[in-house]
């Protein structure tokens, strides 16, 4: 069989709704049987956020940035139309209808479909998280190592 | 034509038609046919291009009460 087609995602967007996006298109290119990274970033890494508080010392900023930002990708608000949470709640329930999976479903479907999910170490020094804090069984990377996936990519995407 | 494996993918959204019929056709020998019901309206460009890109035979499709039916043919 020939070399497998890679497609790599940067997730910079806290919004659930851009979230979505990538992690549909993830496991569309994973379905496709491309090797998939998603390399979050920024906000972004708020998707890969337990929704538990863990316990790890942090310095004063550190601790406010992370009260300030969604615990998890399911407290994370929408690009257009938030309505100060009230968005999130109504387009859930319209999903539901629609049987339309989770922002988490996703998620866990990609890591399920071998996806590598990626977080960036430098923004995660930023904005004060720690791994202890993130999902179990993802990679920790920097520009370099997203650029060897991207590099021969066949879809590369920044979202 | 013999079917060797039938996929109800029916209510399900996207991705999951395509995500699921990945993994029913993993799971069949090579010229082994799937049969895949979806109510999704893009499954069905979907599918083909997918069996396309993948190496798999899109045979035929047909429309019965709002229910897509696909048979496809793994390569």
């Amino acid at each position: 069989m020939s070399e497998k087609k890679k497609t790599t995602i940067v997730l910079f967007s806290g919004d659930y709704d851009k979230a979505m996006a990538a992690y549909i298109i993830a496991n569309g290119a994973a379905a496709y049987d491309h090797e998939v990274t998603i390399f979050h970033t920024f906000w972004g890494l708020n998707a890969l956020r337990k929704d538990e508080q863990i316990e790890v010392k942090k310095g004063f900023m550190e601790k406010m940035f992370g009260k300030m930002m969604p615990r998890g990708a399911d407290k994370m608000g929408l690009s257009r139309m938030n309505f100060a949470g009230f968005g999130p709640k109504m387009i859930k329930d319209v999903m539901k209808k629609h049987n339309a999976m989770s922002l988490p479903q996703l998620i866990e479907m990609a890591q399920e479909q071998e996806v590598k999910l990626v977080a960036c170490t430098m923004t995660m020094d930023l904005l004060g998280l720690q791994q202890e804090e993130l999902l179990e069984n993802i990679e920790y990377a920097g520009v370099a190592a997203y650029l060897a996936d991207a590099e021969d990519g066949n879809v590369n995407l920044f979202i | 034509m013999t079917v060797d494996k039938v996929l109800d993918a029916k209510g399900l959204a996207c991705p999951m038609p395509i995500v699921k019929t990945k993994k029913a056709i993993n799971e069949l020998e090579s010229g082994q046919v799937l049969e895949v019901h979806s109510t999704d309206k893009g499954a069905k460009n979907d599918l083909t291009a997918w069996a396309k890109s993948s190496g798999h035979e899109f045979l035929k499709h047909e429309e019965e009460n709002d229910v897509l039916k696909f048979w496809i043919k793994k390569g």
